[in-house]
C-alpha cells in the first residue's frame, strides 16, 4: 500500500506538471480520480495481451481527466515520462482529451456520456466470446446528467454484464458548480441500484478500501454490473483548490504552481 | 420488387453463417428494419437495445473494438440524427469498423411524415472525417454492398429504403468503395442518381430514348468517396448535368457533384431534390410526385 501511495503521490506531481506546462487542462477532476487509476493500472488490471489487446480494458468515460491517466500510463511505460509534458501541444502526441493514437488508449473519449456504452459493447463481445477479463469504465459523476449513461445502465443490466465495473468519481461539482446547484443527479446510488446494479460507496482516496471493493465484486458474478462510488475531492492534495469547482478545467497561476507544487512533494 | 432494406436483412443471414464475429444492433425496430430475420437465426448475436439510438452506436463501437464486425440499424432520421455525434466521436475518431446500415431513408419512407422521412442524412455523414458513405439502388446492389463492406476496416454508413424498388442489377456487376455504375452513353444529358432515383432515371432515359434524345444515367452508388473520373468524364462528354436524390438538394450528393465539378470542370448543374424543405405524409410515389423528384422532371431538365 505505501508503494502504492507513493506513486499516487508522484501521479499528482506529474498532474500538476503537465498542465502547467500546458497551461491548460483539468486538474480538478484528476486529482481526484488518482487513487482509483493508481489501484487500477498497478494493482486490480490484468494487462497482459491477448489477440484483442489488453486482457481487462479500461475506458476512460470523463475524459477530460486526461492527465491523471496519461500521468498513469506513463508509470506503467505505456507512454515515455519525458512525453507528459508535450500534454496538449501542437507537435505532441497527447490530445487535451485521449485518443486511441496514444499508446496505452482503449477508445478516445472526452464529450461526456458515452463510455458506459463502450464499455458494454466490450463486455458484450468478452460475452459472447467467452473470454476472460474485466471491462472498467470510470464517469464522472456531473457526466450523469447525461441521457445516454441511463440508455448504458439499461443495457449492461439487460445483458447481465457482470464482468463490467463502472466507477463513479464522485466529487459533487462539475463545470457551473455544485451538482445540487446544476442539474443534480442524485441520488446516485439509489438510482444505480433502481438500474439493476450492485452499488457500493466507498472513500475514493483510500485506496485500501478501493482495491478491496473491486476484488469483492470481481467475485460476485452475480449476473449483474457493478458500480463503485468513489467519494472524492476535487482538487484532491493542493488544499486552495481543493473542494473549488471554479479550478476545473484552468491552468494555475505561476505563483499557484509553486504553491501546488511545494504542498505535493 | 423489393425493398433494400428487405435485401438488407436476408444479405445478413447469410453473412451470419459464413462468419461468427457479425454481430447486428438494433434500437427497437428490427422488424422494420429487418435485422429481426437475422436475430431469429443467431440470437444471441443479435443486441436490441431499446429505444436509445445513442447507446446503439456507443455499443456497437465497443464491440468493433474488440473484434467484432459490427451491423447496427435503426431509421437513418435517428442514426444519422439522433446519434450524430456518438457517430462523430465514437465510430468515425476511432476509426472503427461499426457498419451503419440506416433504413427509412428519404421521402419514400410515405406515411410517416416529414419526421420519420431523413432528407439530410448524406449531408451529415459525408463531412465526418474516416466515414465511407453507400447509397444502393436496388437489391443486388444492397447485397453486394453489405457483403463488401463486411471486412473494410473502418465506419461505413449505409443508405436504406423502406419502399420497395424495381430490379435493376443482374448479378454481374461490381460494388467497390469509390466506384459507380453507368447506364447509356447518350450525349445529350447526364444524370446522375443514388439509392431510390436511379431506376427514376433509367425510366426517364427510356422514355427520352424513344423520343431521340439520348441520355446517360450514373448510378452514384458510393456517394464518398465519389468516383471522380467517371463524374468528370461523363460530364464532360455531356451537354447538361443533372442530378437527382430523395435528399436536401443542400449537402447532398448533388452538391457533392458540383464540388468535384467546380474544382476539376466547372459547368452548370442542375440539381433536383428537396429544396431546403421538410416532406409530408403520403404514399411514398405520391410524396415524391409532390416533391417534384420524378422521371418527368428529369425530362423536362433534359429537353430544357
Amino acid at each position: 500500500m505505501e508503494k502504492l501511495q507513493c506513486i499516487c503521490k508522484e501521479i499528482r506531481k506529474n498532474i500538476v506538471e503537465m498542465v502547467n506546462s500546458a497551461k491548460s487542462g483539468h486538474i480538478g477532476g484528476s486529482m481526484s480520480s488518482v487513487e482509483l487509476m493508481v489501484a487500477l493500472y498497478h494493482n486490480i488490471m490484468n494487462l497482459n495481451i491477448n489477440e484483442n489487446g489488453r486482457i481487462d480494458k479500461f475506458v476512460l468515460s470523463k475524459g477530460h481527466a486526461s492527465p491523471v491517466y496519461y500521468a498513469v500510463l506513463a508509470s506503467k511505460g505505456y507512454i515515455d515520462k519525458k512525453e507528459l509534458l508535450t500534454f496538449r501541444k501542437i507537435d505532441g502526441n497527447l490530445e487535451g482529451h485521449p485518443s486511441i493514437k496514444t499508446n496505452g488508449v482503449d477508445v478516445s473519449s472526452g464529450s461526456l456520456g458515452q463510455g458506459l456504452s463502450i464499455a458494454n459493447g466490450m463486455a458484450l463481445a468478452k460475452k459472447l466470446d467467452d473470454k476472460p477479463g474485466f471491462v472498467y469504465c470510470l464517469m464522472g459523476d456531473g457526466e450523469l446528467e447525461e441521457g445516454q449513461i441511463w440508455e448504458a445502465a439499461m443495457t449492461a443490466s439487460q445483458y447481465k454484464l457482470d464482468n463490467l465495473i463502472t466507477f463513479v468519481d464522485y466529487n459533487g461539482l462539475q463545470i457551473d458548480g455544485a451538482l445540487s446547484e446544476v442539474t443534480s443527479p442524485e441520488p446516485i446510488d439509489k438510482k444505480f441500484e433502481a438500474f439493476g446494479f450492485n452499488v457500493i460507496n466507498i472513500n475514493g482516496h483510500d485506496i485500501e478500501e478501493i482495491i478491496n471493493s473491486i476484488n469483492s465484486i470481481k467475485d460476485l458474478r452475480n449476473s449483474k454490473p457493478s458500480v463503485i462510488i468513489l467519494k472524492t475531492i476535487k482538487g484532491k492534495g493542493i488544499s486552495f483548490i481543493e473542494g473549488d469547482y471554479r479550478y476545473h478545467g484552468k491552468a494555475l497561476s505561476d505563483d499557484e504552481y509553486l504553491k501546488a507544487m511545494k504542498e505535493l512533494i | 420488387m423489393k425493398s433494400t432494406r428487405k435485401a438488407y436483412g436476408e444479405t445478413l443471414i447469410a453473412l451470419g453463417e459464413e462468419d461468427n464475429d457479425i454481430v447486428v444492433l438494433d434500437a427497437d425496430l428490427a422488424s422494420a428494419t429487418q435485422t429481426n430475420m437475422f436475430k431469429s437465426k443467431f440470437p444471441e448475436r443479435h443486441i436490441n437495445v431499446g429505444i436509445a439510438e445513442q447507446d446503439l452506436v456507443g455499443t456497437a463501437s465497443g464491440l468493433a473494438l474488440m473484434g467484432k464486425k459490427v451491423y447496427a440499424s435503426t431509421f437513418a432520421v435517428f442514426l444519422a440524427g439522433r446519434a450524430y455525434e456518438q457517430i462523430r466521436n465514437t465510430v468515425a475518431y476511432n476509426n472503427l469498423p461499426v457498419k451503419l446500415c440506416a433504413t427509412h431513408a428519404g421521402l419514400t419512407v410515405g406515411e410517416d411524415g416529414a419526421s420519420h422521412q431523413m432528407l439530410e442524412d448524406i449531408a451529415l455523414m459525408r463531412v465526418i472525417p474516416n466515414m465511407i458513405v453507400l447509397s444502393p439502388a436496388d437489391e443486388i446492389a444492397t447485397n453486394k454492398i453489405i457483403r463488401n463492406i463486411k471486412d473494410y476496416n473502418g465506419p461505413v454508413y449505409v443508405r436504406l429504403g423502406r419502399s420497395d424498388v424495381p430490379s435493376i442489377y443482374t448479378g454481374n456487376e461490381e460494388f467497390k468503395i469509390g466506384k459507380s455504375i453507368l447506364h447509356g452513353d447518350g450525349r445529350d444529358a447526364v444524370v446522375f442518381a443514388t439509392g431510390y432515383t436511379v431506376h427514376i432515371a433509367l425510366e426517364a432515359m427510356k422514355e427520352l430514348k424513344q423520343k431521340k434524345v439520348n441520355i446517360k444515367v450514373v448510378d452514384i452508388y458510393s456517394i464518398k468517396p465519389l468516383d471522380k473520373e467517371t463524374i468528370v468524364d461523363s460530364a464532360r462528354k455531356a451537354k447538361k448535368v443533372i442530378t437527382i436524390e430523395e435528399h436536401n438538394v443542400i449537402g447532398g450528393m448533388g452538391s457533392a457533384i458540383c464540388e468535384v465539378l467546380s474544382e476539376l470542370l466547372p459547368k452548370k448543374v442542375a440539381r433536383i431534390g428537396i429544396e431546403d424543405k421538410f416532406g409530408k405524409s403520403g404514399k411514398a410515389k405520391e410524396v415524391m410526385e409532390r416533391y417534384k423528384i420524378t422521371k418527368e422532371r428529369i425530362m423536362e431538365e433534359v429537353l430544357k
